[in-house]
């Protein structure tokens, strides 16, 4: 069977490979959102904390045979933990100044970061296994699934979701939905705006951990595996909508599934269509798909 | 440390970046007691609550509240020992609606107003309790603004010129809200440039200009004193 003139099984292939990446176009670009719309802070050192969530779950595993469901929790928490340190240490004295500070501060600590990691683990990449419940593919007939790809999918979607559900369904959600709009007067109303934002960059970069353990089988952990895909990442952030948490979601995944798409039949055009989209969407809609006029 | 005392400021000086806003303010609140704070437009009464709760970049001098010293306590600190802040502004968040701003602020301390209370206070926020904060009417949001911290618990209450723009009979059923609630032994300190507002609910009058107390009359001479704070306020 074919579908526009290619078979449907690499139709297919491709489309489950545009969903594996687009979860964590996902799951990184709502960090990202998240960050930014309380923050106001364009976190260009997602990337670098994505791969070290990665490379975490590797040296755990290498170095102290802790294996991969822990690191799945493990890692988010030193990561989150992390992300704290470093909002109260550096981003904090950078709020009211121009955005631009922000972004030269994160940049340099993404260097920082990945120079470290490239000095001590090299550039080459290495492997981690997936869990053994996730070994092998279901057998779909026309093609074959892999267990682990599916797990990525339902993993990233799921915590996007609850991340989402807390952010816009809970008491919780709407204290820092009010710190974003108006810090000052949620001060008032006895809200620690101070320990939300830490919380909340430590929650943004904690979901660049998870989504770095979730990688680290699919793609080979090294210390440059962020630096690349980030570039995609802000991208889909400015289609999707600064700030916006469900544009955000729906925005990584479905460009990963035209990036997909576009390597069924165009394989050239793959690398640059979702920059296509984007300044598409700069010159006709500037505040992005999701975001508020 | 006064037992009866809701609030003690003395020689509050503050500032805005490099601005200088407040010169020395010194005032009193008892508990139970609604006093006002008189002025003209940047006279500095917004920037003594706003100093009070912490909200100016810097401040020196003395402020009390409930006999604890807040001067080192960040606002929300300030706010958990029983502070509501009504802004001039009203700061209705746009991305809650109605019902979602009323029940915002966290209770924190037991004895605030229960919500079908609060709608029996103000019966238009009930028939708007889904309509999106920012498309009240003015009136509307200036009740919600008032409404959303007497749920909390706080026994003290910052004003800020709730009755600046609104239709007359609005202004009467906020007059008649704060007569409840005085009743109901809460403290107020009420901003306001409307005299005529202020002196009917006030039992003292705080007068500022360029960031200092310039006259404090109590209930006693309000009547006798008319003409002297029309003058005083450029009415």
């Amino acid at each position: 069977m074919e579908i526009f003139g290619l078979p449907l099984t690499v139709v297919m292939g491709q489309i489950v490979v545009g969903l594996v990446n687009g979860s964590f176009y996902a799951i990184l670009s709502l960090g990202l959102a998240v960050i930014f719309g309380m923050l106001n802070i364009v976190n260009f050192v997602h990337g670098a904390i994505y791969m070290l969530g990665a490379l975490l779950a590797w040296l755990l595993l290498a170095k102290l045979g802790v294996g991969y469901w822990y690191s799945l929790l493990l890692v988010p928490l030193i990561i989150g933990a992390f992300g704290c340190v470093i909002e109260r240490t550096m981003l904090r004295r950078l709020y009211n100044i121009d955005h631009v500070f922000g972004i030269l501060l994160t940049l340099g600590l993404a260097y920082i970061i990945e120079g470290l990691a490239r000095y001590w683990f090299g550039a080459a990449g290495m492997s981690f296994e997936a869990p053994p419940e996730f070994s092998g593919a279901f057998n779909l007939g026309f093609m074959r699934l892999p267990k682990y790809r599916v797990w990525v999918i339902v993993a990233s979607l799921s915590v996007c979701l609850a991340t989402w559900a807390i952010i816009e369904k809970t008491k919780l959600g709407a204290y820092l939905r009010a710190s974003t709009e108006n810090p000052a007067i949620a001060r008032t109303f006895g809200i620690n705006v101070s320990l939300l934002v830490t919380l909340t960059y430590g929650i943004g970069v904690a979901l660049a951990g998870f989504a770095g353990v979730l990688a680290a089988p699919i793609y080979q952990v090294s210390p440059i595996m962020g630096h690349s895909l980030i570039i995609i990442v802000f991208a889909i952030v400015v289609i999707g909508g600064m700030g916006s948490i469900l544009g955000s979601i729906i925005t990584g995944l479905l460009l990963g599934l035209v990036e997909g798409i576009t390597r069924a039949y165009w394989p050239e055009a793959s690398t640059v269509v979702i920059f296509v989209v984007m300044i598409l969407v700069l010159i006709l809609r500037p505040s992005g798909l999701f975001g508020k006029e | 440390m006064t037992s009866t005392l809701a609030l003690e400021v003395k020689g509050l000086q503050a500032w805005y970046g490099e601005s200088h806003v407040l010169h020395g303010i010194d005032i009193k609140v008892n508990r139970g007691e609604c006093v006002s704070l008189l002025g003209r437009n940047g006279a500095g009464r917004t920037s003594t609550l706003r100093a009070i709760l912490g909200l100016t970049s810097r401040r020196t001098g003395q402020v009390r509240v409930h006999g604890h010293d807040v001067m080192p306590l960040q606002t929300h600190q300030i706010a958990r020992l029983g502070v509501g802040y009504c802004p001039e502004e009203r700061a209705i968040y746009s991305s809650l609606s109605c019902e979602e701003n009323l029940t915002l602020p966290p209770v924190i301390r037991p004895g605030g107003m229960q919500l079908d209370e609060i709608y029996e206070l103000f019966p238009n926020l009930k028939e708007r309790r889904k309509s999106q904060g920012t498309r009240l009417s003015g009136g509307e949001q200036q009740m919600l603004a008032l409404a959303r911290i007497l749920r909390t618990g706080v026994d003290i209450l910052f004003l800020d010129e709730i009755s600046e723009g609104l239709a007359p009979v609005i202004v009467e059923r906020l007059a008649q809200v704060i007569e409840t609630l005085k009743q109901r032994g809460y403290t107020i300190l009420l901003v306001e440039q409307n005299f005529e507002f202020a002196s009917e609910l006030a039992e003292r009058l705080y007068v500022i200009e360029h960031g200092e107390v310039v006259s404090h009359i109590p209930a006693s001479e309000i009547a006798l004193k008319h003409e002297e704070l029309k003058e005083l306020l450029g009415i």
